[in-house]
């Protein structure tokens, strides 16, 4: 199917002005959701380095057995803040970043539905992300519990508490106001022509990941405010002494936990899925498989909770059920492993820095898969609960999963967003040192795991102490390495390598997605007027 | 009004002077949980930002309505958003009956020894409790308490409730049969009797704490009783609030049988709280 020629003439029937504001200013008031998209993004840029550098502060300490540089409390808030930056200052806005940049782009909408909100719902994040980083000039330090939060130690925290509480009620109006702007978006503003069942996978992905958001992030949100009134009014939710429970604490965390983990990791799904068609020059294999793999998943994320908690003491039916309902989420997993290979089986691959990197997501990302799947297995995981192990499974999850496919989606779209290209050579040197380190840095965290090291720990037995330092070497080889992405971004933002950029990037893109018929760099606004063909996932 | 053409708007104050209002209100909220005394000047200092927020950034919205701004297709946007804002609602009250379900099912009957074996690991603390509810736990925390009936004022807060549902929908009808009077009366009505359901409820608490020894502090019994009603009480009040304002602008006139997304939206709210105030009524007082 061929491309559209579409309109991008700057004149509207409004008599409203058009064009950005000037300075400043244009970043507080902006409703355009390209504008909104470089905003989520460079702050989760930011927030990467912010939370790379506790994370390093981390490895640091446990470069050698004994206590180095930091004190042990210091040292937990560091686990803490590094976790909760990550996972709400980093990975998630700059999906949601990538949402605003491309859903609309992708199914021929001029913009976000709800605009004004979206400028709300970032200015949110900013507001909660700065004062759960505030905590850290506090009396008493930073929460210091693990990002899990768990009383009755979280309840321990000085002064800290109620911000970091009020963060996470910031964080989840912020995530919620974004989330329903992606679903009123998709199902109301999709150019005509682009049934459901054409949407690119992003575009599906994000769908079923919002609506995860909206159902969670009031739970844990929820939960904060019982601790809350546990520790200032008296309540009694998690105290056994007045008829509650903390492990109810627990249950409820990861209702909202389990498929916290997945909005992490659906959207990643959904970009590598559109970036490997591309580089193999064939279409997606089995699209609908996808989607439907996409649904199960999300809908499995609800019913098994509780493999986080099988040391807690839970009934035996408890442990069984759940232990099933886990080892069940590899099935529609596994159907999209096997489509990517399959998408790439005799294609005519290249490989510039995005393919290498959504390569390198499907092997290591189905590393952690089967560690998940043996810590499904709840006997097994008492022996696995709270190590390293389990340390190695979710980075495995999320730092060569979903860290890389985030650096591919910038590689594969800042050409078209910034109209210039990127350093190639750089960019592969990039990925090869990221993908050496990063396993360098994870894998024997396994071994440090199953010998039985405890996580959230500064301090260790020497029998240890050979795999952590070699794992803090590769800590530190990654995260350098990564200031040559930041490099690479703010130079093709200046202007690149000066090669030409056509409207298409990438060789035959334009029959992948909408995104690629529109100029690079795209007008302020894009698709005033609804496309009137749309290309297809399957041509 | 065309429907190609999707109405968007350029640069907007509003949000960002929201999210510092509610910024402020929240850090001062802390500080002053923290004992700090600059706390309550900062809370009532961002809480004032929100408000004139919300008055301007809705007055907006009802201009923009009123002089045809905006597209059938503006519409559905604005009752997706409506709709998935209170499906986020309805998990975040769920998490409290959650609460409620498993420490009355769940905790409660393990603290007096349900499924022990010969050890009786839970009597280990506490050695003679016996498992029921309501309760304070163990540890009796809070003291002795009496709890809350059901068929002195909830009932009657249940009836009130149900006749607001009625009166609303009455109102809605007047909307659409052009029915001005009728449209006016209902929502004068609904309004009443929202802040009546506030009012009694005041009373109830007022008693509680006076009378019954029940407190937010009565261990889990008062934790789960407090926090449901307390979340649906202030819930009650937000869409009395908002129906006021629909109320006012009904009043001037604003709204067409084709068009009044606010009202809809107003009235879906309000049967939200409808329901769960029934959930409450089952869960929390009658079983
Ligand atoms: C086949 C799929 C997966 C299975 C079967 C699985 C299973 C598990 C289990 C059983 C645990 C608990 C281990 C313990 O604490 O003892 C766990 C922890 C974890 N998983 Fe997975 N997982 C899978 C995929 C993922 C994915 C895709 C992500 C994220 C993108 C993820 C992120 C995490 C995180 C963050 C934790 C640790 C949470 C914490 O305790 O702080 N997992 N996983
Ligand atoms: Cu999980």
């Amino acid at each position: 199917m061929s491309a559209v020629v579409t309109e991008h003439d700057d004149h509207h029937e409004h008599d409203h002005d058009h064009g950005p504001s000037k300075g400043l200013l244009r970043w507080l008031i902006t409703t355009n959701h390209k504008d909104i998209g470089t905003l989520y993004l460079l702050f989760a840029l930011a927030m990467f380095f912010v939370g790379g550098a506790m994370a390093l502060v981390i490895r640091a300490e446990l470069f050698e057995p004994g206590l180095q540089f930091v004190q042990p409390q210091f040292f937990n808030s560091m686990t803490t803040m590094h976790a909760l930056v990550m996972v709400f200052g980093a990975v998630m806005p700059a999906f949601v970043g990538l949402a605003n940049w491309m859903i609309p782009m992708m199914i021929g909408a001029p913009d976000m539905a709800l605009p004004r909100m979206n400028n709300m719902s970032f200015w949110l994040l900013v507001a909660g992300v700065l004062m759960l980083a505030s905590t850290l000039f506090m009396e008493g330090g930073a929460p210091a519990s693990g990002w899990t939060l768990y009383p009755p130690l979280v309840l321990q925290t000085g002064a800290a508490l109620p911000f970091a509480i009020f963060s996470v009620h910031l964080l989840g109006i912020s995530s919620i106001m974004g989330a329903i702007n992606i679903i009123a978006t998709i199902f109301n503003m999709r150019a005509p022509a682009m049934t459901l069942m054409k949407m690119p996978l992003f575009v599906w992905t994000w769908l079923i990941t919002a609506f995860l958001l909206i159902a969670i992030m009031p739970v844990f949100a929820g939960a904060v405010t019982m601790l809350l009134t546990d520790r200032f009014f008296g309540t009694s939710f998690f105290d056994a002494a007045g008829g509650g429970d903390p492990v109810l604490y627990q249950h409820i965390f990861w209702f909202f936990g389990h498929p916290e983990v997945y909005v992490m990791i659906l959207p990643t799904f959904g970009v590598a899925s559109t970036i490997i068609p591309v580089f193999a020059r064939k279409p997606l294999f089995g699209y609908s498989s996808m989607v439907y793999a996409t649904a199960a998943i999300a809908f499995l994320s609800f019913i098994v909770w509780a493999h986080h908690m099988f040391t807690v003491g839970m009934p035996i039916a408890g442990e069984l059920y759940f232990m099933y309902a886990t080892m069940l989420i590899a099935i529609p997993t596994g159907v999209k492993v096997f489509n990517w290979t399959a998408t790439m089986w005799k294609g005519s691959m290249t490989f510039e820095t995005p393919m290498l990197f959504s390569i390198a997501f499907v092997v290591l990302f189905t590393m952690g898969g089967f560690t998940g799947l043996m810590m499904s297995v709840a006997p097994s995981d008492f022996q696995y609960h709270d190590t390293y192990f389990i340390v190695a499974h979710f980075h495995y999850t999320l730092v060569p999963a979903s860290i890389f496919i985030l650096m591919a989606a910038g590689y594969f779209w800042l050409p078209k967003w910034t109209g210039h290209m990127y350093d190639e050579k750089i960019g592969k040197l990039h990925f090869w040192l990221s993908a050496i380190s990063v396993n360098i840095l994870f894998f024997p965290q396994h071994f440090l795991g199953l010998a039985g090291m405890p996580r959230r720990i500064p301090d260790y037995a020497v029998q240890f102490a050979d795999w952590n330092m070699v794992s803090s070497i590769g800590a530190f080889i990654f995260g350098f390495s990564q200031l040559l992405f930041l490099w690479i971004v703010v130079k093709t933002i200046k202007g690149g390598t000066g090669e030409v950029v056509t409207d298409e990037v990438w060789e035959d893109a334009s029959k992948h997605g909408l995104e690629w018929t529109l100029p690079s760099p795209p007008p302020y606004h894009t698709f005033t007027t609804p496309p009137e063909i749309v290309p297809t996932e399957h041509f | 009004m065309s429907t190609t053409a999707y109405y968007i708007p350029h640069k907007a104050t509003w949000p960002i002077i929201g999210t510092g209002g509610l910024m402020l209100t929240l850090a001062g909220f802390a500080n002053f949980l923290n004992g700090s005394s600059i706390g309550s000047t900062m809370m009532v200092m961002g809480f004032m930002t929100f408000i004139v927020m919300l008055a301007g950034w809705f007055s907006l919205q009802a201009t923009e309505s009123e002089s045809g701004m905006y597209s059938t297709q503006v519409g559905i946007s604005y009752r997706m958003g409506m709709m998935w804002f209170i499906f986020s609602e309805i998990m975040f009250f769920a998490v409290f009956f959650g609460t409620l379900w498993y420490t009355r099912n769940l905790s409660v009957p393990w603290l007096g020894g349900l499924g022990d074996g010969p050890g009786r690991s839970s009597h280990l603390l506490w050695e003679n409790f016996t498992a029921q509810w309501p309760t304070n736990g163990p540890g009796e925390i809070g003291g002795e308490f009496e709890p809350m009936g059901a068929w002195g004022l909830p009932l009657l807060n249940t009836l009130i409730l149900l006749t607001s549902g009625v009166t609303c929908t009455w109102a809605h009808h007047g909307l659409l049969a052009q029915k001005r009077d009728q449209l006016i009366k209902g929502l004068i009505a609904t309004v009443a009797l929202g802040f009546m359901f506030v009012a009694f409820q005041a009373i109830e608490y007022h008693e509680a704490y006076t009378e019954m020894g029940l407190t937010l502090g009565s261990g889990i019994y008062g934790s789960t009783f407090f926090m449901l009603t307390g979340f649906h009480g202030f819930h009650v009040c937000v869409g009395a609030i908002i129906l006021s304002v629909v109320l006012f602008r009904s009043w001037r006139g604003h709204f067409k049988p084709e068009n009044h997304f606010a009202f809809e939206a107003a009235a879906w709210y309000w049967h939200f709280v409808d329901v769960v105030w029934l959930g409450l009524f089952v869960f929390v007082y009658l079983l």
